[in-house]
């Protein structure tokens, strides 16, 4: 049985780990150059409670389910789940209503806890929102992560249990017989394929075409754009807060980031299909943010914002996920995956497996035997006791020679990404935290391209910030 | 964990540091100095061009020349210099200094502390400027460790955002080396560095300085293809209808240097303004063990004031650090008219000591008061890219019942 998952975001990764379970040729196909650098890579990252989704939609249908599977998940794999909970805070009576109806929706989506909390609790809890604020929706199970620490994590762990990992390869054409799934065509090889899954995030509608079947849908690039501040703003808020939703989103919150900064957006700009690499920020959009997020939290000093971003979310038109098989035997989507997609993914990951795939199409799985379930992370020694971090050091030195100094990452962190697959600085920022930080790498991007540029064999001219033309030096000064 | 006593810790080893350093263990304490970098000399080590030690050493010298000249001054001295060690905490209450290195964790427990950590450059990142995010964006900085430390250029064709002195000196690093440098473009209307950088960096070799003028866009989608640039009005809000694109491949930022002062900043009174510790002019902050100098105090001007301060905080925070009793500083001076970055902010009135003041805009002639009293008076004129400092010693006129000096710097026919 030769399985493909085509795509690498936290939706594709989380279906491959979960497929590297069984007994099969499974292979991953990705595009870019490295893991979850799309839909993934800049998002709220934000494990939702799931009280938001109509009961009667497909988002409710996994969404509280995958929230609770990150219990199981964040174990096995080692990443970063923070359940800090969120509010929805409410302004108005209308308001007040409407958190009402969330919390009645929440409890029939099966969301525990669920609480509506008065203005005097609520901001002794939450000291920093805005004092006009009447009441909110508490809910405990609601979470922070790094979404592309999930998909990194689910990724290792798939190649640990045997899949094949395809970087830099674009699908081109997807092969159909009589009704079947025959072949899977890239831009550098082909494959005879049984099972192709479709988690190509926003363009998961142009991979459904290539393989011609139905449902029919078309992807929307939505943006949104995004302020990151310093971590001396990290502790204005306890919890992710949102406003009240209205019909078109779930609006501009102010939330922690696991690594303690600060994150306020995204604002939410409907981008017409062609649009799906539009990733610039507008002067518009990042003043709606502000507004937006001191709303929420008015004593926000935007000097220390650390830097701006957007993201573009695969929204479909009837804003919900596609899920499922397809009129083609062996075809099966993971489209359309906005919000809460990140939340959703473990839940649709086992579904597509142990529904779809063994029940529904009939495929005889078998577990393997000596699938291990377990992956370690790169340590975050600034999140480590000092003793922690000591005994590191003893192990390999190179545990205390700091290379970033604002995340604290050291040289080790940084030679343990490049074996576990980095190459460029995106990819050692996104798998340690190395420039991430307050001084957005000025004192430590030097340094790693020159670890890179070693650890590679490779000259430092050739070291990219991301993609094939992101080129950092022009060559030599002075020979 | 190792635990060591010292009698002065010094942290950061650059110019402040070093000097610091050298004068603490001239007053004979035992006196360690930390560097979390593989070499002392801070940014000394990069800025290969001259201008440096005019005040201290009588010459004009380069940066790292500068730096061995701190060097030796530091060889004739006990000073035990630990680099590669990174500190990550200071704890108040107990006197302590955690520090990191391949040797493992240590603890430092301090006599008194000086806080020599320097600034970091603001990101461009941070001003939210519109666009993408693509590779060929650098700070100052960078660049120019590029350049003269890695030996590698940036880019082809390149445009400086913001006149600060680090921008003004890469537009020229950059175009010897045979870059395609089309401009400096500079929100305020006036250069932020100084004026003799302006004339030998900028003019000396042809390239515009676009006064009023801002990047509003960035364009590309991996490596920068070009930028807006903008006229801005006077609150320095672009004017629309005077969008240009510029297509360069490289963007060169200039755009402030940030104190760094995270390591104590949660325990010692700050000034906002400053962005640094409140300092006597013994540069000792409120917490009476822990002195700062240079510019983690607040952004200097040139090395050789940087230098100075090193020294007088060394010498105290030495004195300290034997057990003698500094006098308290139960004079503060208010910000009054015009007074931006100002140090020290306390004083004791015990001794003559350099103050320094940022006017906060150009004035053509100006008179400095201290109490509404005409203390010195400027016949040409002042900028908020040079510092104004003079000794200040007319005690005199203080009040013992009042204890807030107002200091303002007023405009004069």
């Amino acid at each position: 049985m030769k399985v493909f998952v085509i795509g690498t975001g936290v939706v594709g990764s989380l279906i491959a780990r979960e497929l590297s379970k069984y007994d099969i040729e499974l292979h991953i196909v990705e595009k870019k150059p490295d893991v979850a650098w799309g839909v993934t890579k800049a998002n709220s990252a934000i494990l939702h409670a799931g009280y938001d989704d109509p009961p009667e939609s497909v988002r409710a249908k996994f969404c509280s389910k995958g929230n609770y599977l990150y219990n199981k998940i964040s174990k096995e794999l080692d990443i970063e789940v923070k359940r800090i909970g969120s509010y929805v805070v409410a302004f108005t009576e209308e308001e007040i209503n409407t958190l009402e109806k969330l919390q009645k929706q929440g409890e029939i989506n099966g969301v525990p806890d669920l609480e509506i909390i008065e203005r005097k609790e609520l901001l002794s809890r939450e000291p920093n929102l805005n004092p006009d604020v009447l009441a909110a929706l508490w809910a405990p199970t609601a979470g922070i992560t790094e979404p592309w620490e999930v998909a990194i994590a689910a990724i290792e762990n798939s190649v640990e249990n045997g899949a094949t990992l395809h970087l830099g390869e674009e699908v081109i054409g997807i092969e159909v017989k009589n009704g079947k799934v025959k072949r899977l065509i890239t831009n550098k090889a082909e494959y005879e394929a049984d099972v192709i899954i479709n988690a190509a995030g926003l363009f998961a509608d142009e991979i459904a075409k290539m393989a011609d079947s139905e449902p029919v849908f078309e992807i929307f690039p939505r943006k949104g754009e995004y302020i990151l501040l310093d971590k001396k703003l990290g502790n204005l808020v306890n919890s992710v807060i949102f406003p009240t939703p209205t019909k078109k989103s779930k609006g501009i919150l102010v939330l922690p980031t696991a690594d303690g900064g600060l994150l306020v957006g995204p604002n939410a700009q409907d981008l017409p299909p062609d649009k799906k690499h539009d990733l610039t920020t507008t002067k518009e959009g990042l003043e709606e943010v502000k507004k937006g997020a001191t709303n929420l939290v008015p004593n926000i000093d935007f000097w220390y914002a650390v830097k701006t971003f957007s993201g573009l979310r695969p929204e479909t038109k009837e804003k919900d996920f596609i899920v499922g098989k397809t009129s083609v035997w062996g075809f099966v989507n993971a489209a359309g995956m906005r919000s809460p997609g990140l939340t959703a993914a473990p839940a649709v990951a086992e579904y597509l497996v142990e529904e779809v795939l063994i029940e529904e199409l009939g495929i005889s799985l078998n577990k393997k035997k000596d699938f291990n379930p377990f992956r370690k992370r790169i340590p975050h020694i600034d999140e480590t006791s000092v003793e922690v971090w000591d005994e590191l050091v003893r192990e390999n030195p190179k545990y205390g020679e700091l290379v970033c100094f604002c995340n604290k990452v050291s040289e080790a962190q940084i030679v343990e990404a490049i074996k576990r697959g980095a190459r460029t600085l995106d990819g050692v920022k996104f798998r340690t935290r190395a420039g991430f930080g307050r001084c957005q790498s000025g004192f430590c991007s030097l340094k790693i391209i020159e670890i890179l540029s070693r650890e590679l064999g490779v000259s430092m001219e050739e070291i990219k910030m991301n993609s094939e033309n992101s080129w950092i030096m022009n060559g030599k000064v002075r020979v | 964990m190792k635990r060591e006593k010292v009698d002065v810790l010094v942290i950061g080893g650059g110019a402040a540091g070093m000097a610091a350093a050298v004068q603490a263990a001239n007053e004979g304490v035992k006196t360690v100095l930390i560097e979390r970098e593989k070499k002392t000399g801070g940014v000394l080590n990069q800025c290969i061009h001259n201008g440096f030690g005019l005040h201290v050493y009588r010459k004009e010298l380069t940066g790292p020349e500068f730096m061995e000249e701190l060097w030796k001054e530091l060889a004739e001295t006990d000073v035990l210099v630990q680099s590669n060690e990174t500190i990550l905490q200071v704890l108040p209450k107990e006197k302590e200094v955690i520090a990191q290195s391949s040797e493992g964790m240590k603890i430092y427990e301090v006599g008194s502390l000086v806080l020599t950590t320097g600034a970091r450059e603001r990101p461009l990142n941070s001003l939210m400027i519109p666009g993408t995010r693509v590779s060929g964006v650098f700070t100052a900085g960078v660049a120019q460790k590029m350049v003269n430390i890695y030996n590698r250029l940036p880019g082809k064709r390149v445009l400086i955002i913001g006149s600060g002195d680090i921008g003004l000196i890469m537009a020229r690093r950059l175009k010897i080396e045979g870059m395609d440098v089309v401009g400096v473009v500079e929100i305020r209307p006036e250069p932020g560095g100084l004026m003799r950088n302006v004339v030998q960096c900028l003019e000396d070799f042809d390239i515009p300085l676009l006064l009023s003028h801002t990047v509003t866009e960035i364009h590309g989608r991996e490596r920068l293809e070009g930028v807006t640039i903008a006229r801005v009005d006077e609150s320095f809000n672009p004017i629309q209808g005077t969008e240009k694109f510029i297509p360069v491949d490289t963007l060169v930022a200039s755009v402030g240097l940030i104190p760094q002062n995270e390591l104590i900043e949660d325990f010692v009174e700050m000034d906002y303004i400053n962005r640094g510790p409140v300092v006597d002019e013994f540069m000792r902050t409120s917490v009476d063990w822990i002195f700062a100098a240079g510019n983690n105090v607040a952004i200097h001007d040139l090395v050789d004031f940087v230098y100075e301060e090193g020294k007088i905080a060394g010498k105290y925070a030495a004195k300290v650090a034997k057990g003698e009793k500094l006098p308290e500083a139960v004079y503060r001076f208010n910000r009054g008219k015009n007074v931006g970055v100002m140090l020290p902010q306390k004083f004791t009135a015990t001794q003559p000591f350099r103050m320094y003041i940022r006017p906060k805009k150009t004035l053509e002639k100006a008179e400095l008061r201290i109490s509404k009293e005409s203390i010195r008076k400027y016949t040409w004129k002042l900028r908020p890219s040079q510092m104004i400092d003079f000794i200040f010693r007319e005690f005199e006129s203080l009040e013992p019942e009042n204890r807030v000096i107002e200091i303002e710097v007023i405009e004069i026919e």
